[in-house]
């Protein structure tokens, strides 16, 4: 692992990556909120035609070239969808679908053709279907530091008319903010980061690094600042991870790998997050059925012990499980530590009693009121 | 102030026509709320209500028509207008608390670059006071059931201080004592001389709430004070035959 850091390549990789994480994360918690994980699947599909034509017409390769040809063709797609959807009956889902599907067809004709004319020196080319992390150089850094430092300030500046466009546009529009143009640079800001990551993480999956953070930062998020961080941590972790273990064992494609821990930490969030987890759900809802058969026991003693008139009835345990065709073990022993009922024996029978303290006939009390909350 | 010796109304609406594809939602709508009432939007669904509203605040493109606020173009009049939209059109798993969407009422009136501070979050916690929500403040929006959402977008509307206030559907599926706590809230708006128009779809209350009535059904049928429209023959009009049993 010492050597592996040591090398300058792999400097390289680690940092790209951490960048890349910084944009794709920040703008994935918007895309998603705003419901353009689709959307950003299209452009990132739709950047190849422009990566191969970027390529041709510079006639080698050239970051600059390839990631301009990139943006403008995704910014092409991203554009007909917009108009197709309004234009036409088409259902957004369906503009999607067609658009991406398209673009890709064209992009893949233009690579077989693109490798059957140069031979070698396109062979890089078929390297931004599932991202090479290797390939990146020392300038293209300069390049993602570049439009990470554009993209954070940016958000940093439009930030509360950013989070009020996407929360309630209607409203925003009303007050008078220019909610068109806030989305619009919203939706530029999210190609970009697509068009950045497409060398490391390549076309087919790069819209899984942008969604996949903000989903996972969703979880544990209470604000929407907490979910961009949480998201852009998430991001920068799952590419420096990825790209640490795909510039270790040469030849595994860098995108798969670091969307696949990407998607670790969005299964790890979905399961374990407090209040949203399916795990701390389950618990909860373990926890209210427990209580409830608590109560259900405590209700039985209390009625017992009126219908006896003695406050220090001792309800017999095997009745008590009659009762409630349920073992009442646990619920006992859950009311004996909250110090609602305590065991007792009633001679000369010898088999365990249940009597309510005064602390339980009060709850009892409580909740036959009705007060749930008791 | 050229035309002095013209009424100021608070909402006037001129030759208005709203379409959907080839439907008109709106036709040829002439329509004047003068200030200081409390007026109702009624109608069946689909007739346009909601899209009167949002034309009105530049939320839809008319076909044709000309509207004014106080005598100005909406784009001047923003920070005067307290807007409360229908609640699901939000998505309400959005990550935030019930304190920051009250100080998001505030935006307007920031300006650019000015982050939200201590004197917007006195405000926002004034305005839940109003509406009973003062212990939700920092409750995630989620969290809320329909009432408790419904109370929070009102607070939103109060802290912008505004001299006209639109409602799409306050009451639609809130319980009983918030709809008393949003009704007293819109009637002391009133009684402070702000103007307050709802679209409400509940004709049981509208003579109870209301002074002013707007009935509408793609076109207006009728609008002035309440007990001179508020007629059996209007209802008839407006929602066909089956109205004239709900008025009992």
């Amino acid at each position: 692992m010492g050597a592996l850091l040591a090398s300058q390549i792999v400097q390289t990789v680690v940092l790209g990556a951490a960048l890349l994480g910084l944009i794709s994360g920040a703008l994935g918690a918007f895309a998603l909120l705003r419901g353009q994980s689709l959307l950003g699947d299209t452009v990132s599909h739709a950047a190849l035609p422009g990566i191969v034509l970027g390529f041709l017409v510079a006639g080698g390769r050239d970051l600059g070239a390839i990631l301009t040809g990139a943006a403008l063709s995704g910014g092409l797609a991203a554009l007909a969808v917009i108009a197709i959807t309004s234009r036409t009956r088409l259902k957004p889902d369906a503009a999607l679908g067609v658009v991406l599907g398209v673009s890709f067809a064209i992009g893949v004709v233009l690579l077989s053709h693109a490798q059957g004319q140069s031979g070698a020196a396109s062979a890089g080319l078929s390297a931004f279907l599932f991202g090479q992390a290797a390939a990146t150089l020392r300038s293209d850094l300069w390049i993602m530091g570049g439009l990470a430092l554009v993209a954070l300030g940016i958000l940093g500046l439009i930030w509360k008319e950013a989070k009020l466009a996407s929360f309630d546009p209607d409203f925003a529009r009303v007050i008078g903010l220019p909610v068109g143009r806030v989305q619009a640079v919203l939706t530029v800001m999210v190609a970009l980061a697509i068009v950045a990551g497409l060398q490391m993480v390549g076309v087919i999956l790069m819209v899984a690094l942008l969604i996949a953070p903000a989903a996972a930062a969703r979880q544990w998020a209470r604000s929407l600042g907490a979910m961009v961080l949480l998201s852009m941590g998430f991001a920068v972790a799952a590419g420096v991870i990825g790209a640490l273990i795909s510039a270790g064992a040469r030849g595994l494609a860098t995108g798969p790998v670091i969307v696949l821990v990407a998607t670790g930490f969005v299964v790890l969030s979905m399961l374990c997050a407090p209040e949203r987890g399916l795990l701390w759900q389950a618990l909860a809802r373990r926890r209210r059925a427990r209580n409830l058969r608590s109560d259900q026991v405590l209700g039985t003693i209390h009625a017992l012990s009126r219908a006896h008139d003695d406050p220090d009835y001792p309800a017999e345990q095997g009745m008590l499980r009659l009762e409630h065709r349920a073992a009442t073990d646990a619920a006992l022993s859950d009311l004996t530590a909250r110090g609602l009922v305590r065991e007792t024996t009633h001679a000369p029978e010898t088999t365990p009693h249940w009597q309510l303290t005064p602390k339980g006939h009060a709850r009892a009390e409580a909740l036959e009121k009705g007060g749930r909350d008791a | 102030m050229s035309d002095l010796h013209e009424p100021q109304f608070a909402l006037h609406v001129e030759d208005l026509t709203v379409t959907y594809g080839a439907e008109p939602a709106l036709w040829d709508i002439d329509l004047d709320v003068p200030p200081g009432v409390m007026a109702a939007i009624v109608g069946p669904n689909g007739s346009g209500k909601s899209t009167l509203i949002k034309t009105v605040l530049g939320l839809v493109t008319p076909v044709a028509g000309h509207i004014r606020l106080f005598g100005q173009p909406i784009g001047r009049m923003r920070k005067r207008i307290g807007y409360v939209p229908q609640r699901s059109t939000v998505d309400w798993d959005f990550p935030t608390d019930v304190l920051d969407v009250v100080t998001m009422g505030l935006y307007g009136q920031l300006g650019w670059f000015r982050r939200p501070g201590a004197r917007e979050r006195d405000k926002a916690m004034g305005a839940l006071r109003a509406v009973g929500m003062q212990d939700y403040a920092r409750r995630q929006i989620s969290q809320l059931s329909g009432g408790q959402q419904q109370r929070v977008f009102i607070a939103r509307a109060l802290v912008q201080e505004a001299d006209l206030y639109f409602l799409d559907e306050p009451m639609a599926g809130v319980d009983r004592p918030t709809e008393d706590i949003i009704i007293a809230l819109l009637k002391s708006l009133r009684d402070q001389g702000k103007t307050v128009i709802v679209v409400h779809h509940d004709l049981s209350t509208v003579e109870q709430y209301f002074d002013w009535l707007v009935m509408l059904n793609t076109r207006i049928v009728a609008q002035g004070p309440l007990i001179d429209t508020y007629t059996p023959e209007n209802l008839r009009q407006t929602y066909g035959h089956s109205a004239a049993l709900i008025r009992g």
